[in-house]
C-alpha cells in the first residue's frame, strides 16, 4: 500500500509522471493453453512439445478449460466486465521462438474490460484506484538462448503455448511508488485467487511500462515511451525514475519526447533505446479462424464471481473486525493468503488472536527466513502452535521454555507437549515439590532467609532465582513467589 | 485372383494399375509418393482383421494431408522429404475402417491452384486427355480415381479443389459442410474455408468414404458435434416433393451453350424422377471470387508463416543471419503462385488496408451466406449448377493469375458459406467430362447425396457421356 | 488503391520473402491486376453487415486441463534442420550479435 506524496526532487518537481502498466501473468495450469503438453518448469529443452506447439503442418489448437477459468477468476477479482463473447486473434510476426509465425492472442474483443483495483490511500484517506483497461488471454512464446552456442541462437519451445493473461492498466499512476504499489497489490491479489505463481524472477509475471511526463497541472497526456526488460518490482520503480528523469530533461530543454521502446539496464541503472527491430511492426491482427469465438454463459460467469475466495481487502477488514488487531499487524498477516490462513488457524484454535499475531509475526516469520521454508509447508502446523500458546498461557510452560519448544518444533515437527515432556520443560506446580525446593533454599541460605523473614522484601527476587535454579527452571515462578511470601508472613 | 487375401489383392491391383497408366513422374504424374511393400504390409493387417466398412479398399490421399511413413510435402519444395511424425484424423479413421493407403497424390503447391500445374514436382495430367489439366488443386487424387487406380481418394477443398477436378476428370467429388470433417492433419491453406473432401468412382463410393471420415474430432475446435447421417441411397427411387433450385447467376448468358445443355439435361432427368425445379437467385455470386481471394490469401499468409526453416522442412541458411535464413528458405522453398498469394494476403491484412479489403470481404461473405440461407428458407432442398464454366483446359492455357482464379467461380461460394456441395458427372463436351454441382444446406449432406444418387442412376455410367 | 513497388517491398519484408528487382516489377503488375477485381467489393453496401468470423455459432469447445500430449512418432532430430543438445539451432539474430540474454 502506498500513500500519494508529492515529488520533492527540484529537477522533476515541475513535471508529473504518468504511468500505465502491462502485466503478463502465466496461468497456473497443468497443460498448455492450446495443447496437452505439460507446463512444468525446468524440463529438458523441447521435451514438452507436441505437434501443436511445434506448429507442425496440419496441427490445430484446442483451448484449455482451466486457463479460461483462471483468466475469468482474475477478471472477476479485478472487477472487470467479463464478455459473454470474446474472440481470439492472430498476431503475426516472425521470431524463432514463435513457432506458428503468429501468437494466438485477443485483440479487439478481449475477455474482459473496465476493471479497477485499489492500491492504497491518498493523504486524505480516499482510496487510490487504478483503472484496468482490459484483460485478455494469450499464449506464451518459447525461449531463445543467444549465449550458448557461438554465432547461433538456441530455441527451446517448452514455454511456447503456456497460457498467459495480459492485464493492461489505465495510465492512472502518478509516481514510481504507485507503480510499485500497483504491482505489489496485483501480485497479492493474484496469489489470493491462486491463478498464478506470480514469480517475477522465474518469469511467471512480466511487466512493461508506458510512461510519459507532463507539466504539473496539464491534463493532456504527453508522448509516452514503453519501458521493457525489468525483472523485479524495485527494478520497475528504478526504471520509471530513470526514464522519467530522462523525459523531464528533454522537456526542460524544450524538446520533444520520441515515442519509442526503452530497455532498462539494471546493472547500470539506466534506460537506453531498444535497437530498432529487424522489421517495422505491423502485426496484421485478424480473427483466429482455427478457434470459434469463446462463449461464456452468463450464469457461469456469475458462479465464478460468487465462488471467488476472500480477497485481500475483505480479509483485512475482517481481521480488524474479528480480531481487533492493529493495522500494521493486519498488513503483515494478510500479505499472502497462505500466511493469513496460517494466522487464522492459530488464532482460532488458540482462541488468542493477539498471542497468535505476536507468534506469527515474530517467531514464525523469523523461522521461515532462517530455515528457508514456505509457510504453506511450514514444519510447525497451526494446531501445534495454538497448543503451544495455550501451554504458555495456562502456565504449563514458561515463556522462555515456550521459545525453546518452538525452536524444537521447527526442527522436528513434533507436537509441543511431547517436546516439553521430553526436554523437561513442563513447569512444576505440585505444592509439595515446590515447598521442598523453597525449604531447601531457605535452609541453604540462612542469612538471606533471616533477613527476608525480617522484612527485607527485596531479597524475594534473589530467593526465587535460587529456587528456579534448583528446579532447573521448571518451577512455576508465580507459585514460588507465593510460597516465599507465605513463609515470610508466617 | 485369390479371395483369401482380398486387401492384398486389391493393393496389388492398384499398384499394377499405377504402372499401367504411368501414374508417376514421366506419365500422368498424379502419384507423388508410394511404397508398395509398406502398403502390402498394411493390406496384410487389413486381411487379418477384416470387418471394417472399407476393409481392403485401397485409397489415395492428397499430399497435403499428414500420413505416417509416406512424405507429406504439399507439392512444395519447402517440405521436400518431410515425413509427418503424426497422422491426420481422417487417415486414422480410414485406416481403422480397413482401407489401405497406396499413394500420396500430386497437387498445386499448398493447394493453391486450379490445375495441379503449380506443383514443385511437375504438373499432373488428365487421364481422359493427357494434354489437359486434371483440374486442381486436388488434381492428382481426381486423376488417380479417374484412371482406375483407386475407387476412393481424399482431397482438400478451399474454393473448389475437389469438385472442380472431379468435374474435369469425370468422377464424383464431395466438399462436406464446414466442420463436418476434422481438419486435424490437413495442412492449412485458408482455415475458415478448408475442408477435407472425397473423390469416388461412384456416388456410393464417395458416400462410404465420407461416412467414415465425418464426425466430431476433439483435436479440431471447428469440427461440429453433429450426428453423421447415412449417405448411401437407392438411386432408383423417386424424388417427389424435392425442390431443386436453379440459380440464374450460375447460368449466365456467357456460359458455353453445351455446358448449359448438359446441366439442364441433368435437371430434366431429376424432374422426370418427380423433383420440382425452381428458378432462384443467389444475388452476390459474382462477388465470390474477389471475396474468396481476399479471405483465402489473408489466412494463407498467416498459415504459411510456420514454414520458416526452424523446426522442420527445407532450410537455406543464406548468408545474412536469422533474417537471411528466413528469406533464403522462404524465397527458395515456395513457388511463384504461393509467393504471389502470400504477398497478396499480407497486403490485404496490412495496416491501412485491413478494413478496405479483409473486413469488407468478410462482410460480403456474410451476404453470400445469407443468399444460400434465403434460398433454403424458401423451400429449396438442394441447388444445382454447373461445377465449372468449361471442361478441362490444356496445360499452360491459363497464364494470367486472375484467369485461373475464375475457374473457381461456381465453387468458391459453397466454401465461403460453409455449405456442403458435390460434383457429379453429367456427360461430356468433345469427349471431356463435365460435372453438375449439387449444393445443400449446412449439415444436410443426406439430401445432397440422395439427389446425387438419383442423378447418377438416371443418367447412367459416366453421366450418360455423349 | 494501386500497389506500388514500395508496397510490394514492404509486404515481402513482412512475409520474409526476398524478391529480386525484376520479380518486384512483375508482382506489382500481377497484384494490381488481381486487386482491380477486388475493388468490385467497394461498390457493395455492407452498412451494418457483421463480418463473418468463424463458421458456425457454437462457441469454441474447451478441453480438460490434462495430458497426455499427442505423441510424436518420430524424434525431433529426424525432422529438424538443425538440432543441438535438444535445442533447435538458428543463425543468431543480428540484434543479438553480442549475445545478450533475451527474456523472450
Amino acid at each position: 500500500m502506498s500513500t500519494r506524496v508529492s515529488v520533492a526532487d527540484p529537477i522533476t518537481e515541475r513535471y508529473e509522471m504518468v504511468v500505465g502498466l502491462e502485466v503478463h501473468v502465466q496461468l497456473r495450469t497443468e497443460t498448455k493453453a492450446f495443447c496437452k503438453c505439460s507446463t512444468t518448469f525446468g524440463a529438458a529443452p523441447n521435451a514438452n512439445t507436441c505437434p501443436v506447439c511445434l506448429a507442425l503442418p496440419g496441427s490445430l489448437p484446442v483451448l484449455n478449460e482451466e486457463a479460461v477459468k483462471l483468466a475469468v477468476r482474475a477478471a472477476c477479482a479485478l472487477q472487470c466486465e467479463i464478455k459473454p463473447i470474446s474472440i481470439f486473434a492472430r498476431k503475426n510476426y516472425f521470431y524463432p521462438d514463435l513457432p506458428k509465425g503468429y501468437q494466438i492472442s485477443q485483440y479487439d474483443k478481449p475477455l474482459a474490460t473496465n476493471g479497477r483495483m485499489v492500491i492504497g490511500k491518498n493523504a486524505d484517506g480516499t482510496p487510490i484506484t487504478i483503472g484496468i483497461t482490459r484483460l485478455h488471454m494469450e499464449e506464451d512464446a518459447g525461449k531463445s538462448v543467444h549465449d550458448r552456442f557461438p554465432g547461433a541462437s538456441a530455441i527451446d519451445l517448452n514455454r511456447a503455448g503456456v497460457p498467459l493473461i495480459e492485464i493492461v492498466s489505465e495510465p492512472d499512476m502518478r509516481s514510481s511508488a504507485e507503480a510499485g504499489a500497483y504491482l505489489r497489490v496485483l501480485k497479492q491479489l493474484l496469489e489470493y485467487i491462486d491463478v498464478s505463481d506470480v514469480n517475477m524472477e522465474e518469469g511467471s509475471l512480466r511487466v512493461d511500462a508506458n510512461v510519459s511526463a507532463r507539466e504539473r497541472g496539464e491534463t493532456r497526456l504527453g508522448t509516452k515511451t514503453e519501458v521493457k526488460n525489468m525483472n523485479s518490482f524495485s527494478g520497475v520503480e528504478r526504471a520509471l525514475e530513470a526514464e522519467f528523469a530522462r523525459q523531464c530533461a528533454i522537456l526542460d530543454r524544450g524538446e520533444k519526447v520520441q515515442q519509442q521502446t526503452m530497455l532498462w539496464d539494471g546493472a547500470r541503472g539506466e534506460v537506453r533505446p531498444a535497437r530498432s527491430k529487424e522489421e517495422s511492426h505491423d502485426y496484421r491482427y485478424f480473427p483466429e479462424p482455427d478457434l470459434p469465438p469463446l462463449r461464456l454463459d452468463r450464469d457461469w460467469i456469475s458462479d465464478m464471481k460468487a465462488c471467488l475466495p476472500e480477497l485481500p481487502q475483505a480479509r483485512q477488514k475482517r481481521f480488524a473486525d474479528e480480531y481487533s488487531l492493529p493495522a500494521g499487524d493486519i498488513e503483515v498477516l494478510t500479505s499472502s493468503p497462505a500466511l493469513a490462513d496460517y494466522f487464522e488457524g492459530v488464532a482460532r484454535q488458540s482462541d488468542d488472536p493477539k498471542a497468535a499475531a505476536n507468534w506469527v509475526m515474530g517467531e514464525v516469520l523469523a523461522a521461515l527466513k532462517t530455515t528457508d521454508q514456505q509457510i504453506a509447508h511450514f514444519s510447525v502446523r497451526p494446531a501445534d502452535l495454538a497448543r503451544l500458546i495455550e501451554l504458555v498461557r495456562d502456565g504449563f510452560v514458561s515463556n522462555t521454555a515456550g521459545k525453546k519448544i518452538f525452536a524444537a518444533m521447527v526442527e522436528t515437527g513434533d507436537p509441543p507437549a511431547r517436546i516439553a515432556e521430553r526436554e523437561g520443560l513442563v513447569q512444576v506446580r505440585d505444592a509439595s515439590e515446590l515447598e521442598k525446593w523453597v525449604d531447601e533454599v531457605l535452609a541453604e541460605n540462612p542469612d538471606e532467609a533471616k533477613r527476608f523473614r525480617d522484612g527485607e522484601k527485596k531479597l524475594l527476587g534473589v530467593l526465587v532465582g535460587q529456587v528456579m535454579k534448583k528446579s532447573k527452571g521448571r518451577a512455576d515462578p508465580r507459585r514460588v513467589n507465593q510460597l516465599l511470601s507465605e513463609r515470610a508472613a508466617s | 485372383m485369390s479371395t483369401e487375401h482380398p486387401a492384398r489383392d486389391a493393393v496389388r491391383a492398384a499398384f499394377a494399375r499405377m504402372d499401367a497408366v504411368k501414374a508417376g513422374r514421366d506419365g500422368l504424374n498424379c502419384v507423388l509418393w508410394s511404397d508398395r511393400g509398406w502398403s502390402l504390409d498394411l493390406a496384410k493387417e487389413a486381411d487379418q482383421n477384416p470387418g471394417g466398412v472399407l476393409a481392403g479398399v485401397p485409397f489415395a490421399v492428397k499430399d497435403n494431408i499428414a500420413t505416417h511413413h509416406l512424405p507429406t510435402t504439399c507439392g512444395s519444395r519447402i517440405l521436400e522429404g518431410y515425413v509427418s511424425p503424426y497422422e491426420a484424423t481422417v487417415i486414422r479413421r480410414l485406416r481403422e475402417a480397413g482401407a489401405v493407403l497406396v499413394a500420396k497424390t500430386n497437387c498445386d503447391e499448398f493447394a493453391m491452384g486450379s490445375s495441379t500445374e503449380h506443383s514443385a514436382y511437375g504438373p499432373a495430367r488428365n487421364p481422359v486427355d493427357p494434354s489437359r489439366v486434371p483440374g486442381g488443386s486436388s488434381g492428382g487424387s481426381a486423376a488417380a480415381v479417374a484412371a482406375g487406380i483407386v475407387p476412393i481418394a481424399l482431397g482438400s477443398e478451399t474454393g473448389g479443389s475437389v469438385r472442380q477436378p472431379a468435374a474435369f476428370c469425370g468422377v464424383v467429388g464431395v466438399k462436406p459442410t464446414y466442420g463436418r470433417v476434422s481438419r486435424y492433419g490437413l495442412v492449412a491453406f485458408a482455415s475458415s474455408l478448408d475442408q477435407v473432401g472425397v473423390f469416388g468412382a461412384t456416388v456410393s463410393h464417395a458416400a462410404r468414404a465420407m461416412e467414415v471420415i465425418a464426425g466430431r474430432d476433439e483435436r479440431d475446435s471447428t469440427s461440429a458435434d453433429r450426428p453423421v447421417p447415412q449417405l448411401g441411397f437407392d438411386g432408383s427411387q423417386r424424388l417427389d416433393g424435392v425442390v431443386i433450385g436453379r440459380p440464374r447467376e450460375y447460368f449466365p448468358d456467357s456460359l458455353d451453350a453445351r455446358m448449359r445443355e448438359r446441366v439442364d439435361s441433368a435437371l430434366g432427368a431429376l424432374r422426370d424422377r418427380g423433383a420440382e425445379v425452381k428458378e432462384i437467385s443467389l444475388e452476390h455470386t459474382d462477388l465470390a471470387i474477389p471475396v474468396y481471394y481476399i479471405v483465402a490469401t489473408a489466412e494463407a499468409s498467416s498459415n504459411l508463416a510456420r514454414f520458416d526453416g526452424v523446426r522442420y522442412g527445407f532450410r537455406d541458411n543464406g548468408n545474412d543471419g536469422l533474417k537471411g535464413m528466413y528469406e533464403a528458405t522462404r524465397s527458395h522453398g515456395f513457388g511463384a503462385e504461393v509467393t504471389r498469394r502470400i504477398l497478396l494476403g499480407t497486403y490485404v491484412l496490412s495496416a491501412g488496408y485491413y478494413d478496405a479489403y479483409y473486413k469488407k470481404a468478410q462482410q460480403v461473405r456474410t451476404l453470400i451466406t445469407r443468399d444460400f440461407g434465403d434460398a433454403f428458407d424458401n423451400g429449396v432442398d438442394v441447388i444445382l449448377t454447373p461445377t465449372t464454366p468449361t471442361p478441362a483446359f490444356e496445360l499452360g492455357a491459363k497464364a494470367e493469375p486472375y484467369e485461373m482464379y475464375l475457374n473457381d467461380i461456381f465453387t468458391a461460394t459453397a466454401n465461403l458459406a460453409g455449405v456442403p456441395a458435390m460434383s457429379v458427372p453429367v456427360g461430356t463436351i468433345d469427349g471431356l467430362p463435365v460435372g453438375a454441382q449439387i449444393i445443400a444446406r449446412h449439415f444436410e449432406e443426406g439430401k445432397m447425396f440422395r439427389v446425387a444418387s438419383v442423378l447418377e442412376n438416371a443418367l447412367g455410367a459416366n453421366g450418360g457421356a455423349r | 488503391m494501386a500497389v506500388t513497388r514500395d508496397d510490394v517491398a514492404h509486404v515481402a519484408e513482412l512475409a520474409r520473402i526476398a524478391l529480386d528487382e525484376t520479380r518486384v516489377g512483375d508482382l506489382v503488375r500481377e497484384l494490381n491486376g488481381i486487386l482491380s477485381h477486388m475493388d468490385e467489393l467497394r461498390k457493395v453496401d455492407t452498412e451494418g453487415v457483421e463480418p463473418t468470423a468463424g463458421v458456425g455459432d457454437a462457441g469454441t469447445p474447451l478441453r480438460p486441463d490434462e495430458g497426455p500430449p499427442i505423441p510424436l512418432d518420430r524424434p525431433r532430430e529426424k525432422f529438424a534442420p538443425a538440432m543441438r543438445d535438444g535445442f533447435f539451432i538458428v543463425p543468431r539474430l543480428s540484434t543479438h550479435e553480442d549475445a545478450v540474454e533475451d527474456a523472450g
